[in-house]
């Protein structure tokens, strides 16, 4: 092996050993370890940076939510007369841009992986943390920038960037959004490979691959896609300032371009960028959905498996986004038959977490509430992908309504309602605090209810026709559009619910013990919140994940 | 407030195709949704958290064997399923590719943020397309600046369009009738307001209308007038110094190219040869063509390209 990759490999080896043996005195608590904005600015504890990254996705989150709020305000009439046609493409560039880069992407990773994924494997700390803290820093610049660039000026080119019209036609501030999403990407890129070594490196004694949480695997995987596709986006976004801004030819035909390049590179990273967002929901949902039934979750092995082979095939799936592109139409059919083919091991995902029911001892909290409302939206989030998955199909339903119905259903549906469900689930370990069961049972009702009353219309839109990106729109569209702006006026009141009694929990929740859900996963073992070092002594793992109920079940 | 549609018109035999498959797939994923959800709720209430539900499971090798069953149950079901719908949506896909060699061209340009439509007759529309029913027709379009993309719903169908490059769309519609066409790619400021319509005729109603719009000349008879006026006959006219390809009899045959392969010269071939006459160079010429990129409008070379299909049956010499 070459010396230096042994070096390495031995300053870490002795650390886990030294970490694994040596009991270290509890001091405070994490959040009780500074009190100053500095203690936390410049903080290389995993878990305080998970809670600077909650803190700030939240931000960005209502950001985002404040842009689509004023697009469902314009949808309610035919006639484009609440905004100017300009604006609303600014809005809806911001809403795709603010939540695509600077909430979905970092949403779990970066805060529930940052803060369980140490915790999780028994260890007390990510492999990097002054890395982990530059992760935090760059995601920051580059967001504020970016955010800048929308406010302030604002960009009208969609979060997709389409060439041309991004790099000769756009008169709005493109080089300066894709500049933040540019530095954001490095955030990504750091975060990935922090975790992968620290997966490799740093599990606890007794803590085998297939000991692992699935919400670890999960991180697993999406740290992969970080570190293989981020770059691609990098490089594309770096060619649209380019010719942006030297006029070089890349993507124009009139300076000699091919624009179809820029579709190609752009979903080339895009694509694998959903199952960013889809795959930490995934290993949220197994976390829930085993405690709260009491039981282990069916097949765990095939589930392992099944993120990875998501994110493997994810890879080779872009050209669906391009069956009428102009792309070649064998081409299109590689990757409609490559598109149904990752749709297995997320199907294989659903029938394992319904049969982990089966024979369970359920419990309603508000956690398992989100997780379940996260596998019913995600099948359908999941089927309507096969229907776009279908090439005939797809001419008639691209770029309409029925597009956005889909990716919302996975992306919000699925991936914000899984966020929330860990949320909920850990927030007793993050703060120490218990909030109001009742409470948080209603907002997760109130989000279901309305998320399905916002999107659901959508589908019904995209298929009769609507475009999507539509600043106004021809009238007989007007009935399941104003359905959809009054769905969402409830889904914004269950996205601000949380905010209050959770807020309210800081102060007067009730204390939480180590582990008020009875749960498995090391992270339930120390205390809550947990003391800076995590654990006093490292913990020894003996038995399998989810030894809920009998300690001898057979583990598959 | 037009009451709440479900459906789109359907205006051809296309349309039904797709609204077919469409039916079959909300069958099948309404089936295993529905499913999935009612399987769901019966295991949340019947086994939860102290209820009197029989909880004991098989164990050790037989839940192994149970559960393997199961597992492949569900992976093998769906593949086959998903191999069949792959199929069928890729077959009408396919079908539906290439156009009829008798179907009546229609060219359309886009620009920001209009539909220019030019028929061979030399009508002229803009937001507007009107064609026969019954009678195949071939959408040939290119744009100006930004990519576009032609919508029409009653068709289920859409194509983008390209600056640069010819893309294809074509449909036989069935009922006369008046249809939104949109613009599906977003194209900046005033994308929504890119809404035109095609208006499907009875074709004698359609040939009077034809007949009533020629107050120009033909697309044919002017691309032969800027075939001069860029001096294209210079080279490839009767008089020519240079050893280029005649025009004669060019369209719709097979073209052996330098490299070894060979092309149908077809529209794209045509506009490709003016814009980028490195890309295919036909065997046994030299590559000294200059290109036409930015020289000459999409307009202007679609009557050039009319005019070289015009030539498809004209004896040699027959280029002025």
């Amino acid at each position: 092996m070459h010396p230096r990759g042994r070096f390495d490999e031995r300053v870490l080896d002795r650390r886990v050993h030294a970490m694994s043996t040596a009991s270290v005195p509890l001091r405070s608590n994490y959040l009780e370890a500074g009190f100053s904005l500095w203690s936390w600015l410049s903080s290389v504890d995993h878990k305080r940076i998970a809670v600077l990254y909650a803190i700030s996705i939240t931000l960005f989150f209502f950001a985002g939510g404040a842009a689509a709020t004023l697009i469902r305000l314009e949808l309610v009439t035919p006639a484009g007369d609440l905004v100017s046609a300009e604006t609303y493409n600014k809005l809806f560039t911001m809403h795709g841009v603010i939540m695509v880069w600077f909430f979905l992407i970092p949403s779990i990773p970066s805060t529930f992986g940052n803060f369980l994924l140490p915790l999780m494997i028994g260890a007390r700390d990510l492999a990097f943390p002054r890395l982990n803290l530059a992760s935090w820093y760059l995601y920051v610049l580059g967001g504020l920038f970016t955010v800048g660039a929308l406010v302030a000026g604002g960009v009208d080119t969609g979060w997709t960037f389409y060439t041309p019209f991004s790099t000769m036609f756009s008169n709005t501030h493109v080089i300066a959004a894709v500049t933040g999403v540019f530095v954001v990407g490095f955030s990504s890129i750091l975060t990935g490979v922090n975790f992968i070594v620290t997966i490799h490196r740093m599990r606890a004694p007794g803590m085998t691959w297939f000991r692992l949480p699935l919400f670890v695997w999960a991180m697993y995987a999406t740290s992969i896609i970080f570190v293989l596709a981020t770059p691609v986006l990098a490089m594309t976004l770096f060619l649209i300032a380019i010719e942006r801004f030297f006029g070089v030819g890349v993507f124009d035909p009139a300076l000699g371009g091919d624009p179809l390049l820029f579709q190609h590179l752009f979903w080339f990273y895009s694509h694998p960028a959903v199952y960013v967002m889809i795959l930490p929901a995934m290993g949220v949902a197994s976390e829930i959905i085993t405690c709260f039934s009491r039981k282990s979750i069916f097949a765990y092995r095939s589930m392992a498996f099944a993120v990875l082979a998501i994110a493997i095939i994810g890879f080779v799936v872009w050209g669906h986004h391009m069956f009428v592109s102009g792309q070649s139409i064998y081409a299109g059919m590689v990757f409609s038959i490559l598109t149904f083919l990752v749709a297995i091991p997320s199907a294989i995902k659903v029938f394992n977490w319904t049969a982990t029911l089966y024979k369970g001892s359920i419990r309603f909290d508000a956690p398992m509430l989100y997780a379940l409302g996260f596998v019913g939206l995600f099948t359908v989030g999941g089927m309507t992908g096969l229907f776009l998955a279908s090439l005939a199909l797809d001419v008639h339903l691209h770029d309409t309504y029925f597009v956005i119905a889909h990716f919302h259903y996975i992306m919000v549906g699925g991936a914000v309602m899984a966020f929330l469900g860990a949320v909920h689930f850990w927030w007793p370990k993050i703060t120490g605090r218990l909030y109001s069961d009742w409470w948080a049972r209603a907002a997760a009702i109130v989000v279901f209810v309305g998320f399905n009353l916002t999107f659901f219309p959508q589908f019904l839109l995209g298929y009769l026709g609507m475009p999507r990106r539509y600043h106004a729109y021809p009238p007989e569209f007007a009935v399941l559009n104003v359905l959809s702006s009054a769905g969402a006026a409830v889904l914004a009141i269950g996205y601000l619910l949380p905010l209050v009694y959770l807020a309210w929990s800081l102060r007067y929740g009730a204390r939480a013990g180590p582990n008020p859900w009875d749960a498995k996963g090391l992270e339930w073992l120390t205390a809550s919140p947990p003391p800076v070092e995590n654990f006093t002594t490292i913990p020894v793992v003996t038995e399998p994940p989810y030894a809920y109920g009998e300690a001898e079940r057979v583990h598959d | 407030m037009g009451g709440l549609p479900l459906s789109p018109p359907t205006g051809s035999s296309l349309a039904e195709s797709v609204d077919t498959l469409l039916h079959v797939w909300l069958a099948l994923a309404g089936t295993v949704t529905v499913a999935i959800a009612v399987l769901i709720v019966y295991f949340a209430a019947k086994y939860r958290h102290g209820s009197a539900a029989n909880r004991t499971m098989a164990r050790g090798a037989a839940l192994s064997r149970e559960s393997r069953r199961l597992e492949i149950a569900w992976i093998v079901i769906p593949l086959l399923l998903f191999f069949v719908m792959f199929a069928w949506a890729a077959d009408l896909y396919y079908v539906h590719a290439a156009p009829p060699a008798d179907a009546t061209p229609v060219y359309v340009i886009g620009r920001q943020w209009m539909w220019k439509v030019e028929h061979a007759g030399g009508q002229r529309e803009i937001d507007e397309l009107h064609v026969p029913a019954g009678r195949p027709v071939k959408l040939v379009m290119t744009s100006q600046d930004v990519i576009h993309s032609f919508f029409m719903p009653v068709f289920r169908i859409k194509q983008d369009v390209l600056p640069g490059r010819y893309t294809t769309l074509w449909f036989t519609a069935t009922a006369p009738g008046d249809y939104h066409v949109f613009c599906s790619q977003y194209c900046g400021t005033d994308h929504a307001g890119m809404i035109g319509h095609v208006v499907v005729m009875e074709p004698a109603a359609f040939e009077r209308w034809l007949a009533a719009g020629t107050g120009s000349q033909s697309m044919a008879a002017e691309g032969a007038a800027r075939f001069r006026q860029y001096g294209c006959s210079g080279c490839h006219g009767p008089s020519a110094s240079v050893h280029a390809p005649t025009l004669e009899g060019l369209f719709g045959r097979r073209v052996q190219l330098a490299d070894g392969s060979s092309v149908i010269a077809d529209e794209r071939y045509i506009h490709d040869s003016v814009m980028l006459p490195r890309k295919e160079v036909a065997a046994g010429y030299e590559p000294i063509m200059p290109s036409f990129a930015g020289q000459i409008s999409e307009e202007d070379l679609l009557d050039i390209v009319e005019y070289v299909k015009s030539l498809r049956d004209a004896p040699a010499g027959s280029v002025r």
